[in-house]
Order: structure tokens, then sequence, then C-alpha cells
């Protein structure tokens, strides 16, 4: 028995492939990923139409879905990210239906419970054998984590395998295994490994940046959870890995061995673990190269899915041990709600990602960000996409200063007494607005475009277009 | 005024400018000379000045370098910022004390036609050629805005024919020499920048040995650098525990009606008495800044 196909049009065709169907895809190959755009070209070939796509993120690479839409062989689309060109379009309503936007844990956790129902998944597995057996560690496509493909593969009715890196039966380290799988298909490539991981993330040298990581690293030491067991998530940023640096120097300083951190995983946080300063690392995306050989080396840093990441339906996830949260935002608001879905001005650009989950699940979550970005304040009075909500929200660090969610008031108490510039949240809004001005109001009246759901699946916010 | 660091930034960087008074620094420096490209000093000009009129640092002091006086440009630096109230101008290349008089009476001109209390703008000279480390003090106190002097090192080693290095032997003796000047001024002495960004271990020494040799403080040219030279700038707390308990002893001796007062089996003269004022001033002077 084999269950290769000779080609995607044969196992777009055994799979059942049919209009009005929901088909699913993983974004481990980032802005280098060819398959997304393979299957729906092929697909548009075939005549199909009415889709409703479900990928765990969208990228710039993606851009071709926009014609797919325009032609009607897209008719939804459900992600937990999506990037400026294809977020633009959607902005200016050419998708009739609103996109469906979830967090990391809550597209897992959809599945899960059958919310988010997926006919046919198609997983890239940079590499593979003819049973299905995928790893994402091995072949010149190598991503590292599959993290966000098990669910697509465990939920979906059908699953087809895409390589471009055959490798004889059985695929001993893989990630996924076969009896998951229906159909495996070898492609010339499924990605530009120049575009799939950065060769290296690099700590920022810009100097605002950095004062803002010092601080939020100041955060960290005076919050009390920075002692043996510490665990920790951060970016790929270059501001993030500032922290993640800074946090290492009061670990060495301290002698102080964490649990594991999580997240997007780096070169940096690879280190960390090497250096001792973690015991593990739970890796469900890798961002660098040398995450990728780590993955596939070092025992200690471990593959783990969507689900036990963040998803909320399962029975627990690693978000609900977390302590530290180290986030980004594009927007946040006097009562902490903060964006990350639009930008300036209403236009979608981004997503929750694992946002509003780590929010949630951290025991401490700090929102990183300099107070003006583009001649804008960073905080407004009300947030344009509320993408997490402010009552998971501890801290914003600025480099003008920190705001503390007043739910916190201990923790308040304690910066202050640590002589750390806090500032009420107000007052911060007011200094970025004497040195910037009061941004006009933005005018997304138009028709809603998108609905952004809460991890645990419940209507957080809907985007509108932008007339 | 405690400047154990002045920072240097490039005024052509709008995002410096205006983020320069988060850096930690005790002083920022507003670049109108190196750092700026010639095609690009009316608009650093006018960066400068809006970043002055609009958001003025209230962290930090701010001290504009303007241009030599042998170059066209000095004058427009100065009627550009001057109106705009920065707290010192840092002419570069200082020669001599009629170099500090030529300024001062153009910045005297500005401040009258802008309807500025005239004066109220003071001068740290960059004292960076060998003419100007042999006439320190003649600039030094060449007139009443003069706050201190700047030991240049990277023009002076030029100036010097010979190559400027890590230890700094080469500019040992003008070191010695600016210290000495100001402090017979009554001022203090800055010192030149470790321009290794990388280096962090041989900022701390080249810091060390500037402090040693009485410099209040030393200008940096990147941010990184600013915590590090703070630090060895500051005094330690024990330090600053001592001068506390000199000037507790001394009180108690004045409520004891003792004209001798020892501490720790030592007697307390003036020189000692200075000291710890002045340590405790820095100390009141980091506790009310902004948090470093």
């Amino acid at each position: 028995m084999s269950k290769l196909v000779s080609s995607l049009k044969e196992a777009i065709i055994a799979a059942g492939l049919k209009d009005h169907m929901t088909i699913s895809f993983h974004h481990h190959l980032r802005n280098g990923d060819y398959v997304l755009n393979m299957v729906l070209a092929k697909a548009a070939e075939m005549g199909i139409r009415d889709l409703n796509v479900n990928a765990s993120s969208l990228f710039d690479v993606h851009e071709p879905v926009i014609g797919h839409i325009k032609n009607q062989v897209v008719t939804g689309l459900e992600v937990n990210y999506m990037g400026q060109k294809v977020g633009r379009a959607i902005s200016e309503g050419i998708l009739e239906k609103p996109v469906i936007f979830r967090s990391h844990g809550g597209r897992a956790g959809d599945m899960e419970n059958g919310s988010a129902k997926v006919d046919i998944a198609f997983i890239a597995a940079p590499c593979a054998d003819n049973m299905g057996n995928m790893s994402g560690k091995y072949g010149p496509s190598a991503c590292g984590s599959l993290g966000y493909a098990f669910s697509d593969a465990m939920y979906a009715d059908k699953v087809v395998v895409i390589t471009d890196y055959l490798v004889p039966y059985p695929l001993q380290d893989c990630s996924i295994p076969e009896g998951y799988v229906d159909y495996v298909v070898c492609v010339d490539k499924i990605g530009d490994a120049s575009r799939i991981v950065s060769g290296t993330t690099r700590i920022t040298r810009d100097p605002v940046g950095l004062r803002i990581a010092w601080l939020a690293s100041q955060v960290v030491k005076h919050s009390g959870y920075l002692k043996d067991g510490f665990s920790f998530q951060t970016g790929a940023g270059g501001a993030s890995l500032a922290v993640a640096k800074y946090v290492e120097e009061m670990m060495e300083k301290e002698k102080i061995t964490g649990s594991f951190c999580m997240g997007g995983i780096t070169g940096y946080l690879v280190s960390m673990m090497e250096k001792g300063y973690f015991e593990t690392i739970l890796d469900v995306q890798c961002f660098d190269l040398s995450a990728v050989a780590s993955i596939r080396e070092n025992k200690r840093h471990r593959e783990i899915s969507a689900s036990r990441y963040a998803s909320p339906a399962a029975k627990s996830s690693a978000v609900d041990s977390l302590d530290v949260v180290i986030l980004g935002a594009t927007q946040a608001d006097t009562d902490f709600h903060v964006n990350v879905h639009t930008d300036s001005n209403g236009n979608i650009m981004g997503g929750s990602g694992g946002h509003s989950d780590t929010a949630q699940g951290a025991k401490l979550s700090i929102v990183a960000a300099p107070l003006i970005r583009a001649r804008l304040p960073l905080i407004a009075d009300k947030v344009l996409c509320r993408s997490t909500p402010g009552e998971t929200i501890d801290v914003i660090v600025t480099q003008r200063g920190i705001a503390v969610n007043p739910r916190n008031q201990e923790l308040r108490e304690t910066l202050v007494r640590a002589g750390l510039p806090v500032k009420d949240i107000q007052e911060l809004k007011k200094i970025a607005e004497d040195m910037a001005g009061v941004p006009k109001e933005v005018a997304c009246k138009g028709r809603t475009v998108a609905k952004v759901l809460y991890r645990d699946g419940t209507l957080l916010d809907t985007i509108q277009a932008k007339s | 005024m405690m400047r154990r660091t002045m920072l240097f930034l490039p005024g052509n960087a709008p995002n410096m400018l205006i983020n320069g008074d988060v850096l930690g620094a005790d002083s920022i420096i507003f670049d109108l000379e190196d750092a700026v490209a010639p095609d690009e000093k009316d608009a650093a000009r006018i960066l400068v000045r809006n970043t002055l009129k609009y958001q003025k640092p209230t962290a930090c002091e701010t001290i504009i370098r303007i241009n030599p006086l042998d170059t066209q440009e000095w004058r427009a630096d100065l009627e550009e910022v001057i109106p705009c109230r920065p707290d010192l101008i840092m002419p570069a290349k200082a020669g001599c004390g009629q170099d500090i008089k030529v300024v001062a009476d153009y910045m005297a001109q500005i401040e009258e036609q802008a309807g500025i209390q005239v004066g109220s703008t003071g001068i740290l000279p960059l004292v960076e050629t060998v003419l100007g480390v042999e006439k320190a003090f003649e600039i030094a106190s060449a007139h009443r805005r003069v706050a201190g002097l700047f030991l240049g090192g990277e023009d002076l080693t030029a100036d010097l024919h010979c190559k400027r290095t890590k230890e700094g032997q080469e500019i040992f003796y003008a070191r010695s020499r600016i210290v000495c000047a100001a402090r017979a001024c009554g001022l203090d002495a800055y010192d030149t920048p470790f321009t290794d960004v990388e280096d962090m271990q041989g900022l701390v020494k080249d810091s060390q040995l500037a402090r040693s040799l009485g410099f209040s403080g030393k200008a940096v040219i990147s941010p990184r650098h600013v915590e590090t030279v703070n630090a060895v700038f500051s005094p330690a707390p024990e330090e600053i525990q001592y001068a506390r308990d000199v000037v507790e002893a001394i009180e108690e001796g004045k409520r004891q009606g003792k004209g001798a007062v020892s501490l720790r089996g030592k007697m307390i003269d003036a020189p000692i008495v200075k000291r710890a004022m002045q340590i405790l001033d820095m100390e009141r002077q980091m506790m009310g800044g902004d948090f470093q």
C-alpha cells in the first residue's frame, strides 16, 4: 500500500474536493510558502468555486488569494493572522463574507470542539514518507516545528500531505504520524527556503527599543516571578529579544534556572537553553535557522502542537503554566485593550497569533511598545480593534513610562517602590499627544469585513471596511 | 549640575532627538558639527530648533554642539537655537579665550534680539586642539558663561600627529591639563568619549581612569554606554553613607560646641566636609532626576 499519488490534481480529486468545502493550511513556511497558492491555483483550474479557506496565517506571499476571491474561487477566510497585502484588500471590502479571525489557541480549540470544521487539510511537509509520516525538521524547506498543523491533521475529514523531500518509509523522527494522513504528493518545491526562516534574528540596536526592553526586564525582575522554575515567552522581534537578553543577564547574576520558554523560537532562546537558563523549549514555531537546527538535534527542544500551546478546549495547555509573556501592540487604549489587527488607518495588517492566548494564560503579561510610532501615539481612548481584552494585560511599557493595569494594584505599588517610572495610562497618553498631537478619528464605517473571535470562540470585536 | 554622562545625538536624526531624554544621560548634546554632513547642516539646525521649541527635554540638560569658528556655519547655528533656550552651547575646536568671547558676544546679540536675559545660556568649550589644551585656563576663565571644559580626544590626537589608542597614553597630558585648568577656575572637566561601542570592559577602564584623574563625567557616543559611565561617575553606596556620617558628625559637633570633630578615629577637616557635601548633592540629583 502507498498513499503516494502522482500529482496535486490527483490528490485533490482523490480527496474529493468540491465546491463549498473548507480547506485548511498551516503557515510554518511563512513568507516562503508555495503550497497554499499551488492548491488554490489548481482548484481554480479545475473549476472549483466557493471554497472556505482556513489558513493559520496568510502572508504577503499569499497575495494571489485576492485574485481567487475576485473570481469566487475563495468566498470565505478563517485566519489567525493576515499580512498587509491581503489585509488591505479585505479592508477594501473584496470579500463579501466577513473574515473570521481566531487566536492560535482558539483555532486549535475550535477544530477540537467542532466549531471550525475542515473538509480537507493540505499540509505542507518539509519531509515525508509515502505513508504520510511527516516532519518539519528535515529537507530543503525545513521549518522546524509543525505545531500549527497538528490540529488540521487530526480533525480534517481528509488530509493531503504535500512535500518536496520524500524519504523512504518509515520517516523515523516524524512529527505527525501516518495515521491521520490520506494522500501524499511530492512536488518540485513547497517553498522558498530563504523566506521560510530568517538566517539569524538579531537583538535591536535601536536605543529606544533597548530602553523599552530594559524597562520591561525591570518589570519582570520586580514582579516576583523571576526565580528558579521561571517560564517565559517573548517574540522574535529585535526589541523582544532585547528583553530576553536583559532577563538572561539577571538570571546569570542571580543564578536562576528557568523551567521553559516557548512561542516563536529564535536562536537567542536556544542559546539561553543551551547555557542552562531554561530546562526546555516548548516550540510551536521556529523563526530562524538556529532554532530549526536545535529542534532537530536537541532533545530538550520539544515540538508542541498549537493545542498543547494554547487551546482553551484542552484540559490544560502550556500558556496556563506560563509566568511571563512579552507582547507587542500596534495600538492600546486607556482600558488596556490591545490592537494587533489593524494599522493606524484601520486597515487589516496582522492578527492575534498567540497574543490573546498568552495574555490570558500568563501570570504576567507585559506589552512593550514605543509610545509614538510613525508619528502616532500608541495609546488611544479606544482601540480601532480589540484584539486582546484589557483585563488580561497587566502592564504597558513604553520608553517614557510604565502603565500598570489598575486591576493589579499590588504590582503597581511594587514597581513604584522599585523606583521604576510608573505612570497612569492617561498620563502616558497625554505625553504622547503633547508630542505628536491628537490623531484624527479614523472613519471605518463601512460594512463588517472581519469578525475577531476571542480564544473561547466568543465575538471580541468586528472590523469595518474603510467606507 | 551633575553631568556624569553627556550623550551625543546627531542633529539630523528626528527619532533620536525626540527620544534623547529617555536614554538615561544627564545631558544630551544635539550635534550640528561632525555628525551632520555639510549639505544637511540647515536641515539639522531646523530639526534641533524645533525639538527645543516644541519638545525640549525636561528630564535632562540640553547642549548644542555648534560648528567651529573657522566655518560659515556657527553663526547660523546660534541664530537658530539660542532663541529656543538650550542650556549650553558647545563651541567645537575652542582654541583660545578670544574664541569664547566671540561666541559669547554673538550669543548676547541674539539673546537681546530675542528678548532673552543676556547670559542665560552657558558655554561648554570643546577643547580638541593642541592650542586649546595649552590655553585651557585662558578658555576656562574667558567668560562667566563658561560652565566647564570638555576634552575631545579624537581631533586632538590628529593635531598631535599620533594615534588614538584605547589606553589613552597619548592624551594623558591633555586630560590632566584640562582638569587642572577647569578646577583652577572652580569648574568641572568632562572627558572625551570612548569610541569602541562594543568594548564594554574598555569603557569601564577608560571611565575609571578619567574619574581618577578628576573628571566629573564623560561624553558618550552610544546610548549603550550611558548606564556604565553613569555607574562609574556615581558615588558608591559606601561613599554616600560615609558622606552622610561626615555631615551628621559635623552637625553633632556643632550641637556640642566642639571645634574639632572626628569620625572613626580620624579628624574631619574642611576638604572632607566639602567632598561629603558634593557627594550628597550628587545623590540628591540622582534621586531627583528621571529614572536611570
